[in-house]
C-alpha cells in the first residue's frame, strides 16, 4: 500500500506497524516525533500502531532554531 | 559585592538572563562551548521534518545536559499550526516549554500577535509553559498576559537584522506597564551594547541567537553577550541617574586658585 512519509510517497506492506516503517528507514533510536494523519503516535504505540492505506506520515526531530 | 540576583519564570528559578539560540550555526558541535560562554540555562530548538535521505541526531545531541528546552514553533503561520507543532515538541519528552512564533511575513519576519495571543491561550491551558515572541504593542502584551504567557518576547528589530533596539520606546513602554510576567527581548539584538541596552532598561533577559551563532567566533561571542547582560542588569539595579540636557561639573565649583 501507498503511504506518504515527510512528503515523499513510498509503497509499504499492508498491515505494517509504525515501529517496523521507522526501523525499516534505519530510524531506531533516532530521537524524534511520529504524526499519523495529524494525530501524534505515543513512542510506547508504535509496536501496535498499524499504518492505514494511505497514511500521510511526519517524522520530526529538533534541529537549531532561535 | 554583587546581590545574587535569580529570577522565576515557569516554575523554575534561573540565575542567567541570557537566552540562547541555536540555529545559524556553523558547526552545533561547538554548542557545549558556546552554551558554558554564554552562562546559558534556556536554549532555543526548532522542529523539523527528519531527513530520509541523511537521518541525523539532531541538535540535541549537542545540547549540554540539564539545560531547559525553548522549542520553537517557527514554520507556523496561523495558530493552529502553532498549537500543533508545540504538540509534537512536547511530545519529544523534553519538557513542556514553548516559545511561540506564529510569522506570516516573508520579508521582516513580523510576529502575528492576534494569532499569537490565541496560540498562547490554547497551548497554556494545555499546561505549557508558553513564551510568545511578539510585536511590541502594549495591548497584545497585555492579551499575552490575561492569555496565560509565562512572559512576553518582544522584538527589539526583525530576526536576524542586528539592528538592535528598534522597537527601544515601545519596549520601554511594555517595561512599565507589564509588570505581571518577565519581558524577555527577544530578536534582532546584534552587538552586546544592544543586549545591555535592554538589560539597562528593565528588561528580565535578552534571547540572542544570529549575533552569537554567525559571529567568527561564537564562544568569545556568547561571552561577550554575557558580559553585556550582566552588565546591562547590573546598572539596572544600581539604579542609574536621570539624563539631562545641559551639563553638571563632576568636579567642586568652588576653592579654585588665584587668577582662574
Amino acid at each position: 500500500m501507498q503511504v506518504t512519509i515527510n512528503g515523499q510517497q513510498r509503497e509499504v506492506l499492508d498491515g505494517m506497524t509504525l515501529v517496523q516503517m521507522v526501523d525499516s528507514l534505519g530510524l531506531i533510536g533516532m530521537p524524534m516525533v511520529a504524526e499519523v494523519n495529524g494525530e501524534i503516535v505515543p513512542r510506547e504505540a508504535w509496536g501496535t500502531f498499524v499504518l492505514p492505506s494511505g497514511a500521510r506520515i511526519e517524522l520530526v526531530r529538533f534541529v537549531g532554531g532561535g | 559585592m554583587e546581590r545574587e540576583d535569580v529570577w522565576e519564570l515557569g516554575g523554575r528559578t534561573l540565575t542567567s538572563r541570557l537566552f540562547l539560540g541555536t540555529g545559524k550555526l556553523g558547526d552545533e558541535s561547538c554548542l557545549p562551548a558556546v552554551c558554558a560562554a554564554a552562562g546559558a540555562e534556556v536554549i532555543t530548538v526548532a522542529l523539523r521534518r527528519v531527513d530520509l535521505q541523511a537521518p541525523d541526531q539532531g541538535v540535541l545531541a549537542h545540547i549540554p545536559d540539564g539545560m531547559i528546552l525553548l522549542p520553537n514553533t517557527s514554520g507556523a503561520r496561523t495558530a493552529d499550526e502553532a498549537v500543533r507543532l508545540a504538540r509534537l515538541a512536547r511530545a519529544m519528552g523534553c519538557g513542556h516549554w514553548v516559545k511561540i512564533e506564529i510569522i506570516r511575513d516573508a520579508r521582516y519576519l513580523l510576529p502575528d500577535n492576534e494569532a499569537t495571543v490565541r496560540a498562547t491561550e490554547i497551548l497554556a491551558r494545555e499546561g505549557f509553559v508558553v513564551l510568545p515572541y511578539m510585536s511590541p504593542d502594549l495591548y497584545a502584551a497585555r492579551s499575552l498576559v490575561d492569555a496565560g504567557a509565562a512572559a512576553v518576547m518582544p522584538l527589539g528589530a526583525p530576526i536576524g537584522s542586528n539592528r538592535g533596539l528598534a522597537t527601544r520606546e515601545l519596549i520601554a513602554i511594555l517595561l512599565e506597564e507589564i509588570s505581571a510576567v518577565p519581558i524577555i527581548v527577544d530578536a534582532g539584538l546584534g552587538r552586546p551594547s544592544h543586549a545591555a541596552e535592554a538589560m539597562e532598561m528593565g528588561a528580565a533577559a535578552c534571547l540572542v541567537n544570529t549575533a552569537i551563532a554567525t559571529a567568527e567566533d561564537p564562544v568569545a561571542m556568547a561571552r561577550a553577550f554575557a558580559l553585556g547582560v550582566a552588565g546591562g542588569r547590573l546598572a539596572y539595579l544600581a539604579g542609574m541617574p536621570a539624563v539631562r540636557q545641559q551639563a553638571s561639573a563632576s568636579s567642586p565649583l568652588t576653592g579654585f586658585l588665584e587668577g582662574l
